[in-house]
């Protein structure tokens, strides 16, 4: 592999993103599979890299799901994101910082049709009018939050009480990184690397001590395809989708995967427990699993967080292998205690800082 | 009536979906489903490029144009800029409006994706609300969802959420009149006929098929159509 000229290509696709005073909208798939992932993300953003990070109460699901799977009108998606935008503006905030991967595909799918076609947007602008007497403007810069964390990983590098390197060798650690196909699939250059060669993860990997792994299957979906996973019958082109990563990755023997969208991780670490089931096939090595990582998590792991405060026990697949390798403390007694958790604090809540 | 193409037309996705489309078979090549299903999302573009509206008809309630997974990888590769993905989000919208995807086995689940993902949206405003979804409906989240469900409030509250709470935060309770908002969007800009249109076909279909459509997700129809699968859908 050339990495000489992969690097020269990268720099091809840097993509603006802003340095402060976001305005972050939340993803349904993260709070509800990895919401420790949500609050360190706050955490490091507020506390470590002192940002101004503001949360409105009243924004809601960009209909994303609903959109790809077909029952919501691409009219309807269209005015429910304009609603977004309007609040944003309302609350003095332009640099729109969404945690999820689908939104921020549809944020972008979204403003590129408004921009080849202002009819479609003047519309939009009525419907919501109409419907809720809301006007918008465009976001002056729209960054999905790993972009942020990208911008900020030699901060946060700077900061780390853990490197991603195997104690006991001290080599790093092989590293799978999976960005998620609508951060970069669909409009390339809205994507730090753009679709072939995409960086974001890849980025914090290399900056925090581990090695990125390239294998074959490494832009192929997770398999989510929407409907292809809601739905029960469908469900066998979902798993499908993952095996043929893990077996693709598997020669390589990666420690662990990082995932940019709040879906994937979820798969991939499901996939994996059912496979397991069907077929007593295991990914890692020394039979176990693989662990599989949000960049949160991972960001937070670097800093030193509890591994309980950031939910790996929601996780499937157990996360220890690759704690050990780093030489992370943490007492396994307490991973299913459900006592306050210490990247929290009330201010997240009630005073956006 | 209008020529079915027409009607795929006023979709601003099919318009920015859909250039001349020179048959490479590239989209097929990187496709995900056309890996799993007996699927060809090239034989789709060259079928609607026909403009033939028999053809179109057949797509529209065919099970074909129900087993992509919307991943847009085709779109990053078309030579020619066209996004097989998007004429299928148009097609898929279409049948909806006349009631064609009633007429396939993957058509007739969009009414478990309305009583389910489209039901949380108007109720709480997320895509996804999942206390009390347990493994019942999805087994492949194993035991750890057992765990987090029995445990739904101490876990949430542990990992910082401020669920059900007033005030930002993880799955908190977003306001009446934000969520009065939306329900209005839904209703100017056509996603309550949408939804409208969903249950009113099925329900059709549900009495042909003699079977039951009561309310919400306990009933004979949509267990059915939950979970039945034919086994041809696949290589």
């Amino acid at each position: 592999m050339n990495i000489e000229g992969k690097k020269a290509i990268w720099k091809d696709y840097q993509k603006e993103i802003a340095d402060d005073k976001f305005y972050y909208v939340r993803s349904c798939v993260r709070q509800n599979f990895f919401p420790g992932s949500e609050t360190a993300f706050l955490k490091i953003m507020r506390e470590e890299l002192k940002k101004d990070v503001y949360e409105h109460p009243c924004h809601t699901t960009c209909t994303g799901i609903g959109y790809h799977s077909d029952i919501v009108p691409v009219e309807t998606t269209m005015t429910v994101v304009a609603r977004q935008f309007a609040i944003m503006n309302e609350a003095g905030y332009e640099n729109l910082m969404p945690s999820c991967i689908t939104s921020f595909g549809l944020y972008t799918e979204i403003l590129d049709t408004w921009h080849h076609f202002p009819e479609v947007e003047e519309k939009v602008r009525q419907q919501l009018k109409k419907a809720t007497g809301r006007e918008f403007r465009i976001p002056k810069n729209l960054a999905h939050a790993s972009d942020v964390i990208y911008k900020f990983r030699k901060e946060i590098a700077a900061k780390a009480k853990y490197k991603l390197i195997n104690k006991n060798t001290g080599e790093p650690l092989k590293v799978v990184d999976h960005i998620g196909c609508h951060y970069a699939k669909m409009f390339p250059s809205k994507g730090v690397g753009g679709a072939e060669y995409p960086y974001v993860l890849a980025g914090m990997i290399e900056e925090w001590g581990g090695q990125i792994i390239d294998y074959p299957e490494r832009r192929h979906c997770c398999g989510f395809g929407f409907r292809q996973y809601l739905v029960q019958a469908n469900r066998g082109f979902s798993v499908a989708c993952s095996k043929e990563k893990f077996e693709s990755m598997k020669p390589f023997k990666p420690d662990m995967i990082i995932t940019n969208c709040p879906g994937c991780p979820m798969f991939l670490d499901r996939w994996q427990y059912v496979i397991n089931e069907m077929e007593g096939k295991k990914y890692g090595q020394n039979e176990e699993g693989i662990p599989v990582f949000t960049y949160e998590e991972v960001a937070g792991l670097v800093l030193g967080y509890n591994p309980w405060d950031l939910g790996l026990q929601m996780h499937q697949t157990d996360c220890e292998p690759v704690l050990d390798k780093m030489g992370i403390e943490y007492s396994p007694e307490d991973k299913y205690k459900t006592e306050v958790n210490a990247l929290y604090s009330e201010s997240h809540n009630l005073i956006n800082v | 009536m209008e020529k079915l193409y027409d009607l795929l037309l006023k979709d601003i996705r099919f318009e920015e979906g859909l250039n001349a489309c020179m048959n490479c078979g590239v989209c097929t090549a990187i496709c995900p489903a056309a890996e799993f299903y007996n699927y060809d999302p090239r034989k789709i573009v060259d079928t609607v490029q026909t403009k033939n509206d028999d053809d179109i008809r057949d797509l529209l309630k065919s099970e074909t144009i129900w087993y992509c997974g919307e991943c847009m990888s085709c779109k990053t590769r078309c030579p020619r800029g066209n996004a097989p993905g998007l004429i299928i989000m148009a097609l898929r919208s279409l049948s909806q409006d006349l009631g064609f995807f009633v007429e396939s086995e993957k058509g007739r689940q969009q009414l478990v994706l309305k009583r389910t993902v489209g039901q949380w949206i108007l109720d709480h405003g997320y895509c996804l609300y999942l206390e009390g979804v347990g493994t019942a409906l999805h087994p492949e989240q194993g035991p750890v969802w057992d765990w987090i469900q029995e445990n739904w409030e101490a876990v949430f509250k542990k990992m910082g959420a401020n669920y059900k709470g007033d005030g930002p935060g993880i799955l908190r309770k977003i306001p009446e009149e934000a969520m009065d908002e939306i329900r209005e969007i839904f209703k100017v800009t056509g996603g309550m006929k949408r939804y409208e249109n969903i249950e009113e076909f099925s329900k059709k279909k549900a009495e042909e098929l003699n079977m039951i459509l009561d309310e919400g997700i306990d009933n004979e129809y949509f267990r059915h159509i939950y979970k039945t699968n034919n086994g041809c859908h696949t290589r």
